[in-house]
């Protein structure tokens, strides 16, 4: 889509900054490497600065609630993640968006590619009971938050209390059998009886396995974008939502007040001394608010709220914004202190590019 | 078959990791202490069995007196000897050993942890007590470390080191029924399924191994010479353990299994998975025909919570107690 829109062309630029800074070789050699799990405010850091690669400025209580929005959308990811293998699955969703996103720009897409072909050489031999490992040193760095998100809330896939939904119906996991039957051999091997227990649930047969290839149906819904309800070019016809969809983003993003649009709208009339020129995103209603909550340190309190997405009049924006801040997965390599300094030399080398 | 009782509160939550809760049931003070792992700490509750009295202990993974950071535990098991009783704390760092208060610790064994990280995770994984004075402890390189228990104060050595596994070790179980007469006293699981079979002695001695299917066994036991084990396929499979004849196969769980525990002197058999169900089993053997029957009796769902831990409390399985990915209470449960 070519359009001489100016704002258009600013959020292309920022996303292919973006995209190109992540997926830069000496980023992803460096994220790759085998190293312990970052803390929340290293990993906070790494990603404000990634956000503010580009002309886009987020001020830090806006980056906050877009970090737990962030958080919240992993954890999701991870905790439902029907096996741990599925983790690449999901990340693949991940990068095939990015992909599109970025599509424009060759010389982007490359990196993307290059990125995708290194992430499937390091996890080729990698086992289920690894992928597992991965998984709950994952949960780790989850653990205990439960910020409640509106668009998880108003699909129902997480609880008012701020846990997430755990179904017991639907497909099972590839190569996981359908609960339900107990066989029973004698000592040559042969079944000599078969019998039935109630599961309580109601499960389904697994539906077919997603690709692990560079391109390909991921089948797993999982890490598409959550903005997306009934998006016309998608064609994946996966039997059984990993989100409860209905309408009711769309309608989010009109009942919400727009912020972005008034800001965009805004910079040009305003000659406010020191302000950058560029681009300016809040995540509140309004400046009072962001003002206030900036001013109350924000972090503690935003753990017991609730994060309003302020989503945009214009989808298309609202569907950029909302992939950048929801389809975020590094890719952690082992586990360990969690407290530790590590993260510095990805920092470190940040500054360089 | 089973009703809920009051909670236990904890003082974190529990971390998503195989075999996440540990009982002792220490009748003659009528206590019991339950032990469940957040990160890098070790949260005990001491509970009274009137229900009126409940203490905490937190133990930290390090070694001691040296201030070097604390590390992720993978695992923390009491160990039942005929002459005391141990709490075993495993981590990425090394093996703690504490008297099964918590109170003190009386050995501390450190991994050969590289000095920059590698590919491969170091880890210890899988506790268990052996007959008569062993405990043993799994390495994430598969290797098994057998320590000599004496039956009083720290003077722990390690006896041998068995390799046999060739994947890191998941879970570890001794021969639970009490019977004198079985012949394999030890079951060790890896991160590919199999299993290995052991009779322990001066040198162990590997009686059997039963190969995987690629999948990994979280959750091990052994009871009168069968072997029950738990699959991230969910699937419940029963071997007779020294000659490996599968007895029987259990589609129970739609996700990974997380934790099975076996009541030695009813034959109950508890099974616990992300899927958020508990199961109660019965096995019956049948020693003439070398059978054994399992019927399935009971189910609770822990609504949204992936378990992570399930143990009877008693020898009888009159009463069993959960723990949950992200929950900060060990949920019990009692026969109605």
């Amino acid at each position: 889509m070519v359009t001489s829109n100016p704002i258009h062309s600013e959020k292309s630029k920022i996303l292919n900054d973006i995209v190109w800074t992540m997926f830069s070789k000496p980023f992803m050699d460096e994220l790759l490497k085998p190293q312990q799990l970052y803390s929340h405010r290293t990993l906070k850091t790494v990603l404000t600065r990634l956000a503010h690669s580009s002309i886009m400025r987020l001020n830090p209580a806006s980056m906050d609630r877009l970090y737990e929005l962030m958080i919240m959308a992993f954890k999701y990811q991870v905790f439902v993640c029907p096996r741990p293998k599925d983790l690449l699955l999901i990340s693949y969703n991940h990068i095939d968006a990015i992909r599109e996103l970025v599509k424009d720009t060759p010389a982007v897409v490359n990196q993307v590619d290059e990125t995708h072909r290194k992430i499937i050489e390091v996890y080729a031999s990698s086992s289920e009971g690894e992928f597992q490992l991965l998984r709950q040193t994952l949960l780790i760095f989850f653990q205990d938050m439960h910020v409640r998100v509106s668009l998880f809330l108003k699909s129902q896939v997480q609880n008012p209390n701020g846990r997430f939904a755990l179904l017991t119906s639907g497909p099972v996991p590839h190569r996981v059998d359908v609960p339900g039957l107990i066989r029973t051999f004698n000592s040559k091997g042969r079944e000599v009886r078969r019998s039935e227990f109630p599961t309580g649930g109601s499960y389904t047969s697994p539906i077919r396995e997603g690709s692990f290839e560079l391109h390909g149906d991921r089948v797993i819904r999982l890490g598409t974008n959550m903005y997306n309800v009934n998006h016309p070019e998608e064609t994946h016809t996966s039997k059984v939502p990993s989100v409860k969809t209905d309408d009711a983003p769309n309608l989010l993003a009109k009942e919400e007040l727009n912020l972005l649009a008034r800001l965009m709208g805004s910079m040009k009339a305003e000659n406010v001394p020191g302000v950058e020129t560029g681009f300016r995103i809040s995540l509140f209603t309004t400046d009072q608010e962001e003002e206030e909550a900036e001013a109350s340190g924000g972090a503690e309190e935003s753990l017991c709220g609730v994060i309003n997405i302020q989503a945009m009049q214009d989808e298309q924006a609202a569907t950029e914004l909302a992939r950048i801040a929801g389809q975020f997965a590094e890719r952690e390599e082992e586990s360990d202190n969690p407290s530790s300094s590590k993260g510095d030399d990805l920092l470190a080398m940040m500054d360089d590019l | 078959m089973y009703h809920k009782e009051k909670s236990i509160q904890i003082k974190n939550s529990a971390s998503a990791l195989y075999n996440n809760l540990s009982v002792l049931r220490i009748a003659p003070r009528r206590l019991t202490y339950f032990t469940v792992v957040h990160a890098n700490v070790v949260n005990m509750v001491s509970a009274s069995w009137d229900g009126l009295n409940y203490s905490h202990r937190q133990l930290q993974s390090k070694e001691p007196n040296v201030a070097t950071s604390t590390s992720l535990i993978m695992q923390a098991a009491f160990c039942v000897l005929p002459s005391r009783d141990l709490l075993v704390v495993t981590s990425q760092k090394g093996i703690q050993m504490y008297e099964s208060d918590g109170s003190i610790m009386v050995y501390w064994h450190a991994l050969d942890t590289p000095e920059t990280p590698t590919a491969q995770a170091v880890f210890a994984r899988g506790i268990s007590a052996v007959w008569e004075n062993y405990i043993c402890v799994g390495v994430s390189s598969g290797s098994i470390l057998v320590f000599d228990v004496p039956s009083k104060g720290s003077n722990i050595t390690l006896s041998e080191v068995l390799e046999e596994h060739k994947e890191s070790i998941t879970d570890m179980a001794s021969e639970c029924s009490g019977s004198q007469e079985c012949i394999a006293d030890l079951v060790s699981a890896d991160d590919g399924g199999n299993l290995c079979v052991w009779k322990s002695g001066e040198e162990f001695q590997l009686l059997n191994k039963i190969s995987g299917f690629d999948m990994s066994c979280s959750s091990v036991k052994l009871w009168k010479g069968t072997v029950v084990a738990g699959y991230g396929t969910g699937q419940i499979r029963l071997y007779e353990a020294v000659t490996g004849i599968l007895h029987a196969e259990v589609n129970a769980h739609a996700r990974w299994i997380y934790s099975l525990d076996i009541a030695p002197f009813s034959g109950l058999l508890l099974s616990a998975a992300e899927d958020s169900l508990v199961r109660v089993w019965h096995l019956t053997m049948t020693p003439e025909t070398n059978s054994v029957e399992v019927a399935h009796l009971h189910n609770e769902c822990v609504t949204d919570t992936q378990i992570c831990g399930a143990k009877f409390c008693d020898g009888d399985g009159y009463a069993f107690a959960v723990t949950g990915y992200d929950l900060s209470e060990i949920i019990r449960y009692t026969q109605s």
